[in-house]
């Protein structure tokens, strides 16, 4: 298929880049060379001095070092020989504005040359990512270039289609109805698909552990971090908190004026927000007789459920609206743990006690249960996908006549 | 005599501000219980924000429905059989209407209530009606807001000529014909505000002229449009009063889930509340009550709706309270203005935002 790019913006790579990727040969996982592009990437963007304005740009940065690399690698280290699939093509959300950096990361760390779809929303930490990324693949990392473009393109251009055609690996971010409209344009038939579908998220503490806890400050800006930081409706962001242990009305107590404290300082919020949370509490309400709002203001809401609930989740508002119900045991979360159920954070919960949830319960979701500050913090491992392993093939060899171990 | 029969007897601005406030607490209290007992998911509500029924003591203690919710909940307090007709409100084109169940209690009620509040403003008598808009409005299937508003504002006219064809332009003829036999004497014109804006720009444009100086207008429905074209109040009244004399212009605003009890701007284009109304306006950070010429969140309540719980609302409007019993034109009762609509609340979600751009 003819490729258009006639109003495509390119902010990474171009359009002869582009158009050669489908024959472009693929790299093997971790390739030295990537490695050292990360590395440079984590150093310009650290030696920038408006890094610090954004926390996400920061993260990257430091998600980018060698050494975490070299930590993430070790998995992998398994002597297994692996290529990538060939051309990766990502469309990236437009909920999150440094998550196309990480998908883009996720198929050159496993060897693909990557074409970019970034949202129209012009982010300026995005921006910042890709002017780096540019300078670094037309300077030191010239021999790289082959592997990266990241461009802009209006729906009508046919560029979705044109690459869907043309791609060995599609990797869709956006959420359900995303997915459902790329779907539309057909793959060739070996080639992988990721999809990435609407999720939601929880929170579990443990009242003792929480209030035995030193710096409850630091905790709750970690907890503000995962949700309001991307206005809550990131599919890690937890909309609810299920509390353990016999002390939870003391914690819930101790806990929620900290993060109101800091959301009060720091979010900023339309009047129609408070409208919209008020509309989501009574469509929870109105099905949920001993649904209760705990809060008169409208910058935190906390709703307490008897038992949280599957339809209560899906008509979460986002922006600072809280589920809550109280519980002995772990148990209390399956009813959100189907298939939609992407992360767990916690504090004060033992990776015992997950793992037997998980074991007795065996939920069709709940694919990462991580610390509380830890939500956003992306990973090779997705939504319960092995990055990696699914954008790269296997090549195996065996030996015919009886070779001398090397 | 009951509150609301009280209400119902004195001129719809007549009453002293504390004896409204006693009756209206009274009658918002009689069917805040009725509506409790009979529509399970407001009853839940109630019980999830801990309201007890007792403690209300003023209009503004008593609980509020964003008045989005009709759109996604099945609202009614009689049973099937009692419903005359469900009112469905057009919205922004493209997004899910509001579902109101009239029963013919309620219905007859809202007819009385605009009828005495549109009387306070044109006088008694029926006048010849001009209706901005096209004979097709009131066919299909569905009882739109639209056609609930011609339909009701039509009983104030005698007799009615459809100004607009069905491919919604000027009928000049017989808007000419109208003017004629008519033109006369007072006579009333009714229609929607970016229709009546439409028409008379039309008019402007026909190269002829035009005499609309013994015309009262009635117009609702909201300025967005029109704010779009950079045209507010004072650009519209100023521009039927010198191109076509008409200086008698009545905005209103109402809701489909609030019909009947509208709120009608005086000569001074104050919106006045009725007998049958009252009005809030609220803070965004916690709902609280905002001072006198504090811009914030409206919420409007109605004696009316009595076979749906939409008698206390918070609208997605932005007003101010501009004051109480002080308006010159004379009227009693609260006179607020409508400052638009709030902002919409564009979080970046997971899904929604971006599935618009892929094709």
């Amino acid at each position: 298929m003819q490729l258009n790019t006639a109003d495509a913006a390119f902010l990474v790579g171009d359009a002869a880049a582009l158009a050669a990727m489908p024959g472009t040969p693929p790299l093997e996982p971790f390739s030295p060379r990537v490695l050292d592009l990360f590395d440079a990437l984590s150093k310009a963007l650290l030696s920038r001095p408006d890094v610090r304005r954004f926390p996400d740009l920061a993260a990257l940065a430091f998600w980018c070092r060698r050494a975490a690399m070299e930590e993430r690698r070790k998995p992998y280290l398994d002597g297994e020989f692996r290529l990538g699939r060939g051309m990766a093509f990502h469309i990236a959300p437009g909920n999150v504005p440094l998550n196309f950096a990480y998908s883009l990361a996720a198929g050159l760390l496993a060897g693909n040359a990557n074409a970019v779809r970034l949202p129209s929303e012009p982010f300026p930490q995005a921006a910042l990512v890709c002017a780096a990324l540019e300078e670094l693949l037309a300077g030191a990392f010239s021999d790289l270039r082959p592997y990266a473009a990241c461009l802009r393109y209006p729906r009508e251009s046919g560029l979705t289609e044109a690459l869907s055609a043309l791609c060995d690996a599609r990797i869709i971010w956006g959420g359900d109805e995303t997915v459902r409209r790329v779907r539309a344009f057909p793959l060739k038939p070996r080639a992988a698909e990721i999809c990435f579908a609407d999720r939601w998220s929880a929170c579990v503490i443990d009242s003792g552990a929480y209030l035995a806890h030193a710096d409850r400050d630091a905790l709750a800006r970690d907890f503000y971090n995962d949700t309001y930081l991307n206005d809550q409706r990131s599919c890690a962001a937890p909309r609810a908190v299920l509390w353990l242990g016999e002390r939870e009305g003391e914690a819930r107590a101790d806990f929620w004026p900290r993060v109101e404290a800091i959301a009060a300082t720091e979010y900023d919020w339309p009047a129609a927000l408070a409208v919209a949370k008020r509309e989501a509490f009574c469509r929870i309400a109105a099905d949920c007789p001993g649904a209760r709002l705990l809060t008169r203001g409208n910058l935190l809401v906390r709703v307490e459920l008897p038992a949280l609930t599957p339809a209560a989740m899906e008509l979460h508002p986002g922006g600072g609206f809280f589920l809550e119900t109280a519980a002995a045991s772990l148990g209390a979360l399956l009813p959100v743990c189907g298939e939609k159920c992407q992360t767990v954070t916690h504090y004060g919960v033992k990776r015992e006690a997950f793992h037997a949830f998980l074991q007795t319960h065996r939920p069709r979701g709940a694919d990462r249960m991580v610390p509380i500050g830890r939500a956003l913090e992306f990973s090779l491992t997705w939504d319960g996908v092995d990055l990696i392993r699914r954008l790269s093939r296997a090549a195996v060899c065996e030996a015919s006549v009886k070779e001398d171990p090397t | 005599m009951s509150a609301a029969d009280r209400l119902w007897e004195d001129p719809p601005f007549g009453l002293a501000p504390d004896e409204k406030e006693k009756c209206f607490t009274e009658a918002l209290a009689d069917l805040t219980a009725s509506h409790r007992r009979r529509c399970p998911p407001y009853r839940n509500i109630l019980g999830a924000l801990g309201f007890d029924p007792a403690s209300a003591r003023a209009p503004e203690e008593f609980p509020f429905l964003p008045v989005g919710l009709f759109k996604t909940l099945e609202l009614c307090s009689v049973p099937p059989g009692e419903v005359a007709r469900v009112v469905t409100s057009s919205g922004t084109s493209g997004q899910v209407p509001s579902k109101i169940y009239l029963d013919g209690p309620t219905a007859d009620g809202q007819r009385r209530a605009l009828a005495a509040i549109v009387s306070d403003f044109i006088g008694p008598d029926r006048l010849p009606m001009l209706v901005i808009d096209c004979p097709s409005v009131l066919r299909g299937g569905r009882f739109t807001a639209r056609a609930a508003g011609v339909a009701g504002f039509a009983s104030f006219g005698r007799g009615r000529t459809w100004a607009l064809g069905d491919d919604m332009r000027p009928d000049l003829d017989a808007v000419s014909a109208f003017l004629e036999t008519y033109g006369g004497k007072p006579f009333l014109l009714f229609g929607f505000t970016f229709l009546v804006w439409q028409f008379f720009e039309a008019l402007a444009a026909s190269g002829r002229a035009w005499d609309f100086q013994n015309g009262v207008l009635i117009h609702g429905g909201g300025w967005k449009t029109l704010a779009d074209r950079a045209v507010g109040p004072g650009e519209f009244r100023r521009r039927l009063a010198e191109g076509f004399g008409l200086r008698r212009a009545h905005d209103y605003y109402g809701m489909a889930e609030q019909t009947g009890s509208i709120f009608m701007a005086c000569e001074r284009g104050h919106l006045h509340v009725s007998a049958f109304s009252d009005l809030f306006v609220r803070r965004a950070s916690d709902f609280s009550l905002c001072e006198t010429g504090e811009e914030g969140i409206l919420q409007v309540q109605s004696i009316l709706p009595e076979s749906y719980p939409g008698h206390s609302l918070l609208t997605e409007d932005r007003g101010v309270l501009l004051g109480e019993d002080g308006c010159p034109c004379g009227r009693r009762g609260k006179y607020f203005a409508v400052l638009g609509r709030l902002k919409a609340a564009e979080l970046r979600g997971c899904s929604d935002t971006y599935a618009a751009e892929h094709g």
